[in-house]
């Protein structure tokens, strides 16, 4: 890598310019990153509500295109194949939300299961999306015994 | 043989093992089903992309620190490995999200900043590009390459620092140990390939900065709108 008996051509810089170039650019990039790990974004840079925060955000959160992300409650799934429409109550262990989500879902989808909904929470008290996106969690596991493969490709229409 | 020749067959065949293990000798994932062998995929290009970024950042030091063209020419290889493996990255997330989230994409933390760090680099590549006289653009691609840097940790802990759609970090006690040998020699077969990658493109970077330095007066640019007879 070093073999190269040239430095900088006659019109570079000198040596002690790099090295402050090389000192002042490590220096604002740890600031900078220093920052951006320190400084507490979670008021102003958040990915989705949790339903306690959707209720604390009050007015703020009527009418107002954002996003809703906890689990599926057990037992309130429900996948209407006519109308196209599913309903659910989203928590996260404090409160809960019901949402009604439009076209198909994913087919990971599950109860229990974490979920992130994009839509607009009514005056009714039901958030109302078209785009309902599964979480996966960082576990990947083999299926367990006796688990058929094909099962794992059940769409939604299996779902009772 | 040149040495980097050996390391990319050896990054090809373990490439080709760890898939064919991936695919063929692990059990599918217990929710995602078969979709989720893109782990084997997805995974080591996302490890891999962060070390040649990191490459890229010993070089911009080594290049301000010493002057050196072989420095320079490192900057330039791995930076633009790493933006290849960064564009990769997002594609095969976007393959895996849509059959098991839902969507191709979305503005999730992990994804956004995954997309500034892919955009931060290109700009790098853009800089050295755009500027034609070897020691301004030495320096100038260094110092920007070190400020591009920054935001390779803020993807490693954006599922940190941030509520996310994107899972959290893995380890081997949240991967079953039949899955975790392939993703393992899948990871090693994608550093040596980009290995490989970084030693070509190199050896590249280095002949065609050393022609330079021999026609200082004659910037590359110009010299290819003389001989294509082209230009206003």
């Amino acid at each position: 890598m070093s073999d190269s008996t040239s430095t900088a051509p006659p019109a570079g810089l000198t040596a002690k310019q790099r090295r402050t170039f090389l000192v002042g650019s490590v220096l604002v990039a740890l600031l900078a990153l220093g920052g951006i790990a320190s400084v507490d974004m979670s008021d102003n840079l958040v990915y989705f509500w949790e339903p306690r925060e959707l209720y604390a955000a009050g007015d703020d959160a009527y009418g107002a295109q954002i996003r809703l992300g906890g689990l599926v409650k057990e037992g309130t799934l429900n996948w209407d194949e006519g109308a196209q429409e599913l309903k659910m109550v989203v928590t996260d262990g404090q409160a809960e939300v019901t949402v009604h989500a439009t076209g198909a879902p994913p087919q990971m989808l599950r109860e229990g299961i974490g979920v992130v909904v994009e839509g607009t929470m009514t005056r009714e008290g039901v958030f109302k999306t078209d785009r309902l996106m599964v979480k996966h969690s960082n576990e990947y596991r083999a299926p367990q015994e006796g688990v058929e493969t094909k099962e794992l490709y059940k769409t939604v229409e299996g779902m009772e | 043989m040149k040495w980097e020749n050996w390391v990319g067959l050896l990054g090809l065949a373990l490439i080709s093992v760890g898939h064919y293990q991936g695919l063929f000798v692990a059990p599918p994932e217990a929710m995602m089903g078969d979709v989720g062998r893109i782990l084997y995929a997805h995974v080591p290009t996302a490890w891999v992309a962060l070390v040649v970024y990191l490459v890229a950042f010993v070089a911009a030091v080594g290049s301000l620190g010493s002057g050196k063209r072989g420095w320079d020419a490192l900057v330039e290889s791995a930076v633009e490995v790493g933006v290849v493996l960064n564009l990769l990255l997002l594609f095969q997330g976007a393959v895996w999200a849509k059959p098991t989230w839902g969507v191709f994409w979305t503005w999730d933390p992990r994804l956004t900043t995954t997309a500034i760090m892919a955009v931060s680099f290109i700009g790098v590549l853009v800089l050295r590009a755009m500027l034609n006289r070897p020691a301004q653009r030495a320096v100038a691609s260094a110092v920007y390459t070190i400020f591009a840097f920054v935001s390779v940790p803020v993807v490693y802990f954006s599922v940190k620092w941030w509520k996310t759609l994107h899972q959290p970090f893995s380890s081997p006690e949240t991967v079953d140990s039949p899955m975790v040998t392939p993703l393992r020699v899948a990871a090693f077969g994608m550093l040596f390939l980009a290995v490989f990658l970084m030693a070509r493109r190199w050896r590249l970077a280095y002949a065609k900065l050393s022609r330079e330095d021999e026609a200082p007066d004659l910037p590359p640019a110009a010299a290819a709108i003389r001989l294509e007879g082209g230009g206003a």
